[in-house]
């Protein structure tokens, strides 16, 4: 009775042991390591962008317009990467860039995390026809290819950023939804399983609370792919002038409003696409080693 | 086989239906009035309201509208461009030679460079070449590829000059349209200098678009191939004294091959969407930078006809890959 109120999480040996094996194989792999402290690195950047940001993200330099990084010549010392069109600076715009791109990742793989968890169980605990349906309409969304798709839902929704979040959302969902549905359909006829149903637990506990912590490791990989998928879509919204609308300092965004100036000024170009690439990268990194740690098929043991 | 091919059929049917139930019922999702976005006149009497409702059948009810849509797409009408009048399926068999050259060209890139790159670094498993391979491979599954177009036209475009920035042939060349291919129209023309213009224009959407595909197929080639490498049969290939070349080129390549196959048809939506930005960047005059712009244009029936006949070439890409599948083995199929 009172073993319920106990703090049992932390102080829980076989879950530290799990933890730490777990790090053992994630640490293995050198990329994703590396991989782990960029993204630390971004997150870092995101959250002091107000502090670092050597100017405000939308502030316009009208004597400082296009001007090239700080070691070209004709650049200047305050700004290090250069102006764009209307002067601002480049630099601090990539900056406070950082906390769209994560921010974006975050709501995106929630929004289709939870979602493709919350139907995917029902689908594979439920079965019949009831997973029939779900899987055909899962099967609908992924027949298109998903940035035409999530293009032509944000031109239904309206061009915007929160609008081209729930479409990518929506186009990610469905691998989360086969995922978790294979993952229940494994296990729910294991003997834990049957014993829980056989010591009275609901249909709802049984699900969420029995069988979904046992099928975490594929949907762990797969959120992180779709955190670097979500950052990609929604900058190529963005380029298209779909995402995140000007003078929003989201780095996809950036782009579009650069490509008139490509050539007469790569730096406008350049930095914000590496920015996107940088942070992809570091992400699907981790996700690599992730994969590799999480995945017991792999595991050389 | 042909029970494998009804089997899939009787996938792939109702979910036509239900990509063509999205296809017709996102208009009418749309904020504002269907009967002016559909014909696109945005002042009108209510005697011509009324008229064109009834001329585009939007009086009747929407069960019955969706049959009629759906009919009239099996007959091949999608209905008309608000901004250029012309039936939706004319303008997509204009459009769509200019996606189709350019992504075989990209595919042929990815595979002729992917698989070799995927093998080599397998044999080599932990070398440097091998490490450097992957890295490469993750940098292009990382890449904004809207970005990647941008740096190579500032490089090849801007600074070096060797290729030129947009279109598919330069504008001082004219001939008849006779397979829509630039590069073979441009030979037959028999123009001088045509078909090397054909070449420059395409190498660079070729590339950005080749990418992500060319990557993914790398990464697959290598998997399949590391699995492969240690069965059973390959040591007995090596055991019997083989030379390496035919052990890794006949025995293990063959069978490694079979999940590459599917790799590179899943490439196919990749492909299309990757057309949307490709195209977008290089004014490359297809499917892609056709949605695109009816999607800035508002041009709803192109963007409900283009949505519909691009997820049918996908759903009739993935079906010819399963197929294909099959017959390459023979396991599945049961």
């Amino acid at each position: 009775m009172t073993a319920e109120a106990a703090p049992s999480v932390s102080l829980d040996p076989s879950r530290r042991r799990r933890l730490a094996e777990f790090w053992y194989y994630f640490s293995e792999n050198r990329g994703a390591v590396i991989g782990l402290w960029v993204f630390l690195l971004i997150v870092l950047v995101a959250i002091l962008a107000p502090v670092i940001a050597p100017h405000a993200p939308n502030a316009q330099y009208r004597d400082a317009v296009l001007l090239p990084p700080f070691w070209e010549s004709g650049g200047r010392a305050t700004f290090i990467l250069g102006t764009d069109a209307v002067g601002r600076d480049i630099l601090s715009r990539l900056l406070y860039g950082a906390q769209y791109s994560l921010f974006i990742g975050v709501v995106v793989t929630t929004l289709a995390l939870v979602g493709g968890i919350v139907v995917g169980v029902i689908a594979g605990y439920a079965g019949g026809w009831l997973d029939t349906a779900i899987m055909r309409i899962m099967d609908i969304i992924l027949a298109f290819p998903s940035l035409l798709l999530a293009l032509v839902l944000v031109a239904v929704l309206g061009p915007g950023l929160t609008n081209a979040m729930i479409a990518i959302a929506l186009v990610l969902q469905p691998h989360f939804v086969r995922l978790t549905r294979a993952a229940v359909m494994g296990e729910k006829n294991r003997e834990y399983v049957i014993a829980a149903r056989v010591a009275g637990a609901r249909p709802m506990r049984l699900m969420f609370r029995t069988i979904l912590p046992n099928c975490m490791a594929p949907l762990i990989v797969q959120a992180t792919l779709s955190f670097s998928n979500a950052i990609l879509d929604a900058a190529a919204l963005g380029f298209l002038g779909m995402g995140a609308q000007p003078p929003t300092p989201e780095w996809g965004t950036m782009l579009a409003e650069a490509r008139e100036f490509i050539l007469r000024a790569w730096w406008v170009v350049t930095f914000p696409g590496l920015a996107i690439l940088i942070t992809v990268l570091a992400i699907n990194l981790m996700g690599d080693g992730l994969r590799d740690a999480l995945d017991p098929k792999l595991k050389r043991s | 086989m042909l029970r494998f091919l009804f089997k899939r059929l009787a996938v792939l049917i109702p979910t036509f239906i239900g990509v063509s139930i999205i296809a017709f019922s996102f208009i009418r999702m749309l904020p504002g009035d269907p009967v002016a976005l559909l014909s696109g006149e945005r002042v009108m009497s209510p005697e011509r309201h009324a008229e064109i409702s009834h001329q585009l059948g939007l009086d009747r009810p929407i069960v019955i509208q969706y049959l009629d849509y759906l009919w009239g797409v099996l007959r091949g009408d999608f209905g008309n461009s608000i901004s250029t009048k012309a039936p939706v399926l004319d303008q997509f068999f204009q459009l769509f030679p200019a996606t189709l050259e350019l992504s075989i060209c990209a595919i042929i890139f990815a595979v002729v460079l992917g698989i070799p790159a995927g093998v080599f670094a397998a044999i080599k498993r932990g070398s440097a070449f091998d490490q450097s391979i992957m890295g490469a491979a993750l940098v292009g599954y990382s890449m904004p590829i809207f970005w990647w177009g941008l740096l190579l036209i500032i490089l090849f475009s801007g600074i070096l000059q060797w290729t030129p920035v947009s279109g598919r042939i330069s504008l001082m060349y004219f001939f008849p349209n006779v397979t829509g291919f630039m590069l073979i129209d441009s030979l037959l023309s028999g123009e001088k200098g045509a078909f090397k213009s054909a070449v420059s224009h395409l190498i660079l959407p070729t590339i950005v678009l080749g990418t992500i595909p060319l990557a993914v197929i790398a990464r697959q080639t290598r998997s399949a191939m590391l699995e492969v490498l240690g069965e059973d049969y390959v040591r007995t290939a090596r055991a019997k004294g083989l030379s390496p070349f035919r052990v890794v080129g006949i025995h293990a390549l063959r069978n490694a091959m079979i999940p590459v196959i599917t790799t590179i048809g899943l490439q196919v939506g990749v492909l299309m969407a990757g057309a949307i930005l490709t195209e977008t960047i290089f004014s490359w005059p297809g499917i892609g930078k056709w949605m695109v712009d009816s999607v800035f244009r508002r041009d709803y029936p192109v963007i409900q006809g283009g949505l519909l006949i691009i997820a049918g070439i996908i759903m009739l890409v993935n079906l010819a890959v399963d197929l294909l599948y099959g017959l390459i083995n023979p396991r599945i199929r049961h």
